[in-house]
């Protein structure tokens, strides 16, 4: 474990929605090249967490955050930060689907051109190259100039994986990609995720516990606020330290 | 059993109301369509008047219409459009931009005479643009901001949350995601606020009656600060002045026909340009 190198370093992280405290000193390290899950019962915190780590927390109003968060040395938490800066480096992959309204081409070659490129003969290789790293280019490529909105879900959400691919971000995090899509679709996105951490660092956060087993090296078990254990994901599932941990595991409560 | 009859009632009810509804509009039309149609002719549309507005057509009337309700939107869509980002996407959401809200509504409930004496006092008088298309157009602007603040509001309220939030999360400012995602979801909604304000702007007598309108020209507007004709001033000139009743109220139907006829003109270029928007995606 201590041979992995950090790519994002959490300490002491304290976050208040105006008086409710949502996470309490949490102290976790996220290594580079390796999926690390978030799990736990709804409301434990997971999704406050992963939308630390690009600053969406920043949406909801009232909010503070104590402690630090590391990204290559910087402290992301600083208000002085550049927030659009760090989104490019760490994309986000959400719940529910959300393409844009626009056509499959449009939706990544927008994350192009908001970074300032103009080389449409760019672009162009750009959008295939985020397509194929997706496994979407043999699905779209006779309909790239036709509406994102009339794809399937899981196309959808690996259209969302690509665009933020586009972008060439360092982290990709994952807030239940699945929880819309289907059985077959959701065996695609893991499939996707194993792919995507040989050259990204992964952060998942998931409600299904057998999803975290399928696709993590390392998994972070929250409750309440408080991170309760972390580990490699076999250990946790095998042997895990907690009371409370076995007990969620083994679906006592959730 | 009981709960069928109800269901039918209530269908029934509604069903008629529409039916209530459609034969006022048919008989609207129908009314004015009888009685304007005999005095429409191309001399009608296509000339200027003569006579004391007795012969001859009401073409400046129908060119001034055009040029205040054209002038009205071009000042009151950035205005209205910019108005409803900020007060939807960039302001805190605070007291004070509650008031401002407040405001808005409130502003269109204020009636359109009274918008007529402020154009007059501040953009005739005080600004000294005199009676002129830029005063009218200025003042109808006006009278139709709250309007297209309100439709633009609820059309960026409209835009899904999910994004944004896509939008942000892929390292995009705010503007760019106001520029290129919001506003382009929005603008089908945004457009139908127009269609609407186009309707109103046309066809309002009061906010022109001092700041733009003139009874009887005998030529087109040559710029911004000449006085025009205009299509709902008209009319209430010719039923209200003159020497020939009889021949002036037939002309003031004519005169209706026509304005409803641009009125959907107007609108219906309108709606296409929407419809082309909400055909799935944007651009």
């Amino acid at each position: 474990m201590c041979a992995e190198q950090t790519t994002i370093k959490i300490s002491k992280l304290d976050f208040y929605y105006d008086k409710f405290k949502a996470l309490k000193n949490i102290n976790l390290n996220i290594y580079n090249n390796k999926v690390t899950a978030l799990i736990g019962p709804s409301g434990c915190g997971k999704s406050t967490l992963i939308r630390m780590f690009n600053r969406m927390s920043d949406l909801v109003p009232k909010t503070r955050a104590e402690g630090s968060i590391l990204l290559d040395g910087e402290n992301i938490l600083e208000p002085s930060l550049d927030v659009v800066k760090l989104r490019r480096k760490v994309g986000m992959v959400f719940q529910k689907p959300n393409p844009f309204p626009k056509t499959i081409y449009q939706n990544i070659a927008y994350g192009l051109e908001i970074n300032g490129n103009k080389n449409r003969e760019s672009i162009r290789y750009k959008v295939e190259d985020a397509l194929r790293k997706a496994a979407l280019w043999d699905d779209v490529k006779d309909r790239l100039h036709q509406s994102a909105l009339g794809m399937s879900g899981g196309q959808q959400q690996r259209l969302c994986i690509a665009r933020a691919l586009a972008v060439e971000p360092k982290v990709i995090l994952f807030d239940e990609p699945c929880a819309s899509l289907d059985p077959i679709s959701t065996a695609k996105i893991e499939e996707l995720i194993l792919e995507l951490k040989k050259n990204y660092t992964i952060v998942i956060v998931t409600h299904n516990m057998q999803q975290a087993a399928r696709t993590s090296d390392y998994t972070a078990f929250m409750y309440l606020g408080e991170l309760v254990e972390f580990g490699k994901t076999d250990k946790i599932f095998t042997v895990p330290q907690e009371k409370k941990t076995e007990e969620y595991l083994s679906g006592k409560f959730g | 059993m009981k709960n069928k009859i109800i269901q039918n009632a209530a269908f029934s009810l509604i069903g008629l109301s529409m039916v209530v509804t459609l034969l006022f509009l048919a008989g609207i039309i129908y009314f004015i369509a009888s009685r304007g149609l005999p005095a429409i002719s191309w001399e009608f549309i296509t000339e200027i008047p003569r006579d004391a507005m007795t012969c001859g057509g009401i073409a400046p009337a129908i060119v001034g219409t055009i040029y205040l309700t054209l002038g009205a939107v071009l000042f009151a869509f950035p205005i209205g459009v910019a108005c409803a980002v900020y007060l939807q996407e960039y302001s805190p959401k605070s007291h004070f931009v509650n008031i401002i809200r407040i405001g808005v509504n409130n502003l269109a409930g204020v009636p359109s005479v009274v918008f007529g004496l402020f154009g007059l006092a501040v953009f005739v008088k005080f600004f000294g643009f005199g009676v002129s298309i830029l005063s009218g157009s200025l003042t109808l602007g006006i009278l139709i901001l709250p309007g297209i603040i309100s439709a633009s509001q609820e059309a960026l309220m409209a835009v899904p949350i999910s994004f944004r939030e896509a939008s942000l999360a892929m390292g995009a400012t705010q503007w760019q995601t106001i520029y290129k995602i919001t506003l382009p979801a929005a603008l089908p909604g945004i457009l139908t606020g127009i269609i609407i304000s186009i309707g109103r702007a046309a066809g309002e007598t009061a906010p022109i009656l001092f700041t733009a309108a003139t009874f009887y020209k005998r030529e087109y507007p040559n710029s911004i600060m000449s006085e025009v004709m205009a299509l709902p001033y008209h009319i209430y000139a010719l039923m209200t002045e003159g020497l020939q009743p009889e021949k002036q109220t037939a002309i003031a139907y004519a005169c209706a026909l026509i304005l409803i006829i641009l009125v959907g003109i107007i609108s219906s270029s309108a709606i296409i340009i929407r419809n082309k928007y909400r055909s799935g995606y944007v651009r």
